[in-house]
């Protein structure tokens, strides 16, 4: 089963290679990374360079004692602030993904309906190529990937995925 | 605000954390400190003779003294030398802060002489670490590094200085009285859940075959005297792991010592048939349980850890508490019941007197009357470090401690090397203790070279050298388990240690036969200014018994050698 974890993190150097080297060393894989400086109302900020919000999709491999061994030991992390999973509760689930994609001029109003579909947007038109920007939860952006593969997909580039709790509760 | 250098402000730190002794290795980037020093006469520096040592030296101080103790290294090789000093403490959750001179800031990455990503590199096996890039986090850095080395679960914190950070100016703040750093991320825990206390309690008084079962964490905490009256409150049976040695004192009735690989049968025993187990600082290390899934079959388990990540790490609790030992225990210690457990008691009793831990009858010189020697001579009372191998597991068995911080042993990272500089750190942290250094041969040369440190400190370390001209432990891994295909074990060329010792200007004497063990120990004790080596021949082709081989179980322990005609096909 995967969980995605959200870490709120000290904003400072090498703290990004502890959680990495972490993983690394005890064996646990890290499905997908998103790590950018962040703002934690819980946590008193004003010049908005103290933290960072990582979020971690991790497989626990059918081991349900992994999570808990993975969470413990990042807590133990002195830069690690704050962490929770995030599996089982309301969130909102973000990924973005850029498809850069074979079309000749006459599939591009049928890529153009496809976009509208998933409310996805055109970015680029080349010879030869467009260029797709989808964003949203992940299934809809793994079901674009499939919908556009019959044209040929020259690039693929994925972010990780980001999730926020919905309403006041704090992520 | 007055302005001094970094490592001017570095030394009043150390200061401000009650350090009064360093170990380490000037080089390069790290003069400016050295420089520093030169006018701080309360701060004893100890010049050890490779980094690894200092490191080492460091925590035989911590442990003994219960303070954080300090090393200091150059950058690149100076830094990479201390790893696996850091690395031991680590495994065995010791306070030390480990400060490493660095390049200057502009020339970190550059490959430039003597850098190495020491942050890099210690970030698996420290507790925390970190560069310091700018003056003015120096202050911040070094007070959080000792505040995080010796709070919570011990361990090693590394601050990595460029030698431009060591020379600029920074302006002395004051620790403020609530600590001067943030550290929002880090709360050791404290005292515990009193519900889950309460439910222990009431585990401890329905059990009819509890056992307590003590670590390092126990020594940690300062929990000792706490453990002793729960023991005795409620009647419980005590094993303790290698690292747990004197929290609970072996020489008592209530004792049973340590359980697992090398352990008595009896303590083992009392594990495989208890129905429950208080865990206190112990963390289930392979070396105890063997095969997890037949350890302590029929046992509810009772965790107390300050670790959380312990807590059913390796295996599950029934009853889980996060919190300091010394402060769990005495809570428990108010709710248990007083209760005698007849029957259990007796047949602990019988099983160990039908079981015993025996020194061998033999004519031979064996390790095993060594130890018992150094033992009855020095009344139970010495320090004791040891390396690892043989004559650690030996020294285990046969030198009962009566205190916590008495029996200093590499124990998760099983460090050949660590006994001797940690005696020498042992012995700076308590001058009046008669400190022992049990060795083997093999050992013993990993870090030989610190007889000029403390010869030159006057340190009357006795180093006792278990000498079987083998690297003994996989000797015997090879004779019982590899058809005695000894391979790469023989110690060929083995100097004559006390002609080193003498070189370096120390003394020592080589003992062959049984009758001269005692009188050679009894002569190591009237030696005070200087260490003091004894070089015991002994029986090359003895093994540690119990033994239980790695991965097995209780049922598979052999209590003396399985295949008694050894060396016939040799």
């Amino acid at each position: 089963m995967k969980h995605t974890i959200a870490v709120l993190v000290n904003n400072k150097p090498g703290v990004l290679a502890k959680v990495a080297g972490l993983f690394a060393r005890r064996g646990y894989n890290i499905d997908s990374l998103a790590v950018n400086a962040t703002v934690d109302g819980n946590y008193p900020d004003p010049a908005g360079d103290k933290y960072s919000r990582m979020t971690l999709v991790v497989d626990d491999e059918g081991d349900p004692g992994i999570m808990d061994q993975i969470e413990k030991q990042l807590d133990k992390l002195v830069d690690v602030v704050h962490l929770s999973d995030h599996t089982q509760t309301q969130v909102v689930r973000r990924e973005l993904a850029l498809i850069k994609i074979r079309a000749t001029p006459e599939q591009r109003s049928e890529v153009f309906t496809v976009c509208q579909i998933f409310r996805a947007l055109i970015v680029d038109i080349g010879e030869g190529v467009i260029m797709v920007e989808v964003g949203g939860a992940p299934e809809k952006v793994d079901a674009m990937v499939e919908v556009l593969r019959p044209y040929g997909i020259l690039e693929l580039v994925r972010t990780g995925r980001v999730v926020l709790v919905r309403g006041q509760r704090m992520t | 605000m007055p302005t001094m250098t970094g490592s001017q402000a570095l030394l009043r730190v150390l200061k401000e954390n009650g350090v009064d002794v360093i170990f380490g290795i000037p080089g390069g980037v790290t003069i400016p400190i050295y420089d520093a020093l030169y006018d701080e006469p309360s701060i004893r520096h100890i010049l050890v003779r490779h980094e690894q040592a200092a490191a080492l030296a460091a925590e035989g101080y911590a442990r003994r003294s219960g303070k954080v103790g300090v090393c200091l290294a150059t950058s690149g090789p100076g830094a990479t030398n201390l790893v696996t000093g850091i690395a031991n403490a680590m495994m065995d959750s010791i306070p030390i802060v480990a400060i490493t001179g660095q390049v200057k800031t502009f020339a970190i990455g550059r490959d430039s002489f003597q850098e190495a990503d020491v942050t890099g590199i210690t970030m698996p096996i420290t507790k925390h670490n970190r560069l310091v890039k700018r003056p003015q986090d120096l202050l911040e850095t070094l007070r959080e590094a000792f505040y995080i080395a010796r709070t919570g679960r011990p361990g090693p914190v590394l601050v990595d200085l460029p030698s431009d950070v060591s020379t600029s100016q920074v302006e002395w703040v004051g620790p403020h009285p609530n600590g001067d750093f943030q550290l929002e991320g880090y709360h050791p825990p404290g005292e515990g859940d009193p519900l889950a206390i309460a439910e222990a309690a009431r585990l401890i008084d329905a059990a009819e075959r509890p056992i307590l079962y003590v670590g390092g964490g126990a020594v940690s905490a300062n929990a000792s005297e706490p453990v002793r009256a729960l023991a005795r409150k409620a009647n419980l049976y005590v094993v303790n792991t290698l690292l747990g040695k004197g929290v609970y004192p072996e020489t008592d009735r209530q004792s049973l010592g340590m359980p697992g690989m090398h352990g008595t049968t009896y303590a083992s025993y009392a594990i495989n048939h208890c129905d429950l187990m208080i865990v206190v600082g112990a963390r289930f290390d392979d070396r105890v349980t063997g095969d997890l899934k037949t350890f302590a079959p029929g046992a509810k388990v009772i965790h107390i850890d300050i670790d959380p990540a312990e807590i059913g790490k390796n295996r599950a609790a029934d009853v889980a508490i996060e919190g300091d030992a010394r402060l769990v225990v005495r809570a428990l210690v108010e709710q248990v019941a007083p209760r005698e457990r007849g029957a259990w008691e007796e047949s602990l009793d019988q099983y160990r007197a039908e079981h015993p831990l025996t020194v061998p009858e033999s004519d031979e010189l064996t390790p095993q009357q060594v130890i018992q020697a150094v033992y009855e001579v020095t009344e139970g009372n010495a320090v004791v470090t040891t390396d690892v191998g043989q004559h650690q597991m030996w020294a285990a068995q046969f030198y009962l401690a009566k205190e916590p911080r008495q029996f200093l042993s590499s124990g998760g990272l099983g460090a050949m090397g660590y006994g001797f500089p940690a005696a020498i750190g042992a012995q700076v942290a308590d001058p009046e203790a008669v400190v022992f250094d049990i060795a083997g041969d093999g050992s013993i040369q990993m870090n030989i070279q610190e007889l000029a440190t403390a010869t030159h400190e006057q340190l009357p370390v006795k180093v006792a050298v278990l000498n079987n001209g083998y690297l003994g432990m996989v000797r015997q891994w090879q004779e019982l388990l590899y058809q005695k295909r000894y391979s790469g074990v023989r110690l060929a060329g083995n100097p004559d240690f006390v002609k080193v010792a003498e070189a370096y200007g120390a003394t020592g004497r080589t003992v062959t036969r049984p009758a001269e063990v005692r009188p050679a120990l009894e002569w190591s004790l009237t030696v005070t200014d200087r260490p003091c080596f004894l070089d015991f021949r002994v029986a090359p082709e003895e093994s540690v018994f119990p033994m239980i081989p790695a991965g097995k179980s209780f049922s598979d322990i052999w209590e003396t050698h399985p295949n008694p005609s050894k060396g016939a096909d040799r």
